[in-house]
């Protein structure tokens, strides 16, 4: 019985989706999006050519970098900036860490489990901006709005992360503390704790840097910091000091990078 | 092992050593003295009453909010769609940006680790360091307000987030296969499309759905700054004090970040 089956003989990559059906569905369907996406972005092009010469400025801008000028307020939103984050860090970490320890299933019951998982979800769901503008509006403008904005921003990030580092740790020294008799207590400061601990530096130094990024976005919704300088330079057309604001934020941003890079090589 | 003695010599186990006791407590009261004079710095201007009076400001919006004013939903499609077109496009602009950046930054693949590579991770640290909505506002003076800007900014802020996650990825590879590829003779763009392209693959798909995700988050809040999408209406909401319609544009901010993500987790979990 000859079975009649002729086998390639190139060799061919194998498509990216299997399915052949999906794939025309797929790629016939993001083609169709994308053409009535781009066919429905309105462009001004009297309004981008008069940008060009704008952009131009703003390069120029960059380029003389003006720090003389406002220093004063600049000073004043850098101040604000870096406190907001300090505080906001701490702040959130401490509490961040009884939600984390709540929302791990192998370390609390059911009913607090539920709550501090919604507690997490909830401090998540939102962007920071849209947390600042009601903020700004229950305690008027200033830096105090962002704090708390940054607070809540921490709280969802890090209990998320301790979490689910919590529910990796190795049980086995869980259970020699259980069998020695130690209390609830006991076991999450002998057990977990030093288990826990390197990561949860480096968790907070990575938020110490996210808090700094976005404080100076929260300030151009009226929560303080020095987005509202740059908001306000760029409101005064004022190019020179906008591009020595931002370059004062990548400055601070790449240093903070580098130290808890460094801190965080040391202790993991 | 840590131990001290007791007043009549019995050893007493300790968890560190004395010197390292006193290190970390010294090291907890800088801390502590650093976020006190940051708290007095940060809220020397701030007005207390204010504050005191926040739980009732937000009853008061509270009560303004609900219930959402439903019939405003029609006058939101356009402007979702918008949202959805930033994401989207701007994600899509970034890609062939943040490739060949992240080419360039991948230590098997530069090809000048002292002159180039500095160069791709200096564009990579400059577009992280820059919030999408400082990205907007700097575009929105530039080429006005409206979508363009806003797709532009999302581009710009990804080409980091994407660069970063795609070179990391490059690095990780397999060589074996890039090796067995040179040994047979292959050029460098071949090497790269059967060596490295499908290693990367995965990761690279992956990448992209995950920052489309976060940036349907981000698109829907540049609109504040006038870059276009839901973020327009919710800044004319905000300023004519209609609650009941803020209410109703977070509501839809929320299901369509829930959809995303959901879509987001789907499409990954098919990939790897």
């Amino acid at each position: 019985m000859a079975v009649a089956t002729s086998y390639p003989d190139r060799w061919r990559r194998p498509p990216f989706v299997a399915r052949a059906w999906l794939r025309w569905v797929l790629y016939g369907g993001a083609v169709l999006y994308l053409v009535v996406a781009v066919g429905s972005v309105e462009v001004n092009w009297a309004r981008l050519a008069e940008g060009l010469q704008r952009g131009a400025r703003l390069l120029a801008g960059f380029m003389t970098p003006d720090f003389s000028s406002r220093w004063g307020d600049i000073v004043q939103g850098m101040r604000e900036s870096l406190t907001m984050t300090v505080t906001s860090t701490v702040a959130g970490i401490l509490l961040a860490i009884p939600v984390g320890i709540g929302a791990a299933r192998n370390l609390a019951p059911l009913p607090v489990y539920l709550v501090c998982r919604a507690v997490v979800a909830l401090s998540r769901t939102f962007h920071e901006v849209i947390v600042a503008i009601l903020f700004v509006a229950m305690v008027g403008f200033g830096p105090f709005a962002g704090f708390l904005t940054l607070t809540v921003a921490t709280i969802g990030f890090i209990a998320k992360l301790l979490a689910e580092d919590i529910e990796d740790i190795d049980p086995g020294p869980v259970e020699a503390i259980r069998a020695t008799g130690g209390s609830w207590l006991q076991l999450v400061d002998w057990a977990v704790r030093p288990q826990v601990m390197p990561r949860l530096i480096g968790l907070s130094l990575y938020r110490l840097d996210i808090n700094f990024r976005e404080s100076a976005v929260v300030g151009i919704v009226g929560a303080g910091g020095i987005g509202a300088t740059l908001n306000t330079a760029l409101d005064r057309y004022e190019y020179g000091s906008a591009a020595a604001i931002l370059i004062l934020i990548i400055a601070v941003v790449m240093a903070a990078e580098y130290g808890s890079g460094l801190v965080r090589r040391r202790i993991q | 092992m840590p131990v001290s003695s007791a007043a009549d010599g019995t050893p007493v186990w300790r968890r560190t050593t004395r010197r390292r006791a006193l290190l970390a407590w010294f090291a907890w009261l800088m801390l502590v003295a650093l976020v006190v004079a940051a708290w007095n710095e940060m809220t020397r201007d701030t007005i207390w009453a204010f504050v005191w009076d926040a739980p009732g400001q937000a009853a008061d919006i509270g009560t303004r909010m609900l219930p959402p004013r439903w019939s405003y939903a029609g006058e939101l499609l356009r402007p979702l769609w918008d949202t959805l077109a930033i994401a989207t496009l701007g994600t899509l602009l970034a890609l062939p940006i943040a490739v060949p950046v992240a080419v360039l930054a991948a230590r098997n693949t530069t090809p000048s680790a002292t002159l180039v590579r500095p160069l791709a991770l200096l564009i990579i640290v400059a577009s992280r360091s820059i919030n999408s909505l400082i990205w907007a506002l700097l575009l929105v003076t530039v080429l006005g307000p409206g979508v363009l800007a806003g797709i532009v900014a999302i581009a710009l802020r990804s080409v980091g987030f994407m660069g970063k996650l795609i070179y990391e990825a490059i690095e990780e590879i397999d060589p074996a296969p890039v090796e067995a590829m040179q040994a047979t003779g292959a050029s460098a763009l071949q090497v790269m499309d059967y060596g490295i392209v499908p290693q990367v693959m995965p990761a690279f798909a992956g990448i992209t759905v995950f920052r489309w995700d976060i940036n349907i988050r981000e698109s829907a809040v540049v609109g504040l700054v006038g870059a276009g999408g839901i973020g327009l209406s919710l800044e004319a909401s905000l300023n004519t004090l209609a609650w009941s319609q803020v209410s109703l544009i977070l509501l839809v901010i929320l299901a369509t970040v829930l959809v995303s993500e959901w879509v987001s987790a789907k499409v990954r979990h098919a990939i790897i």
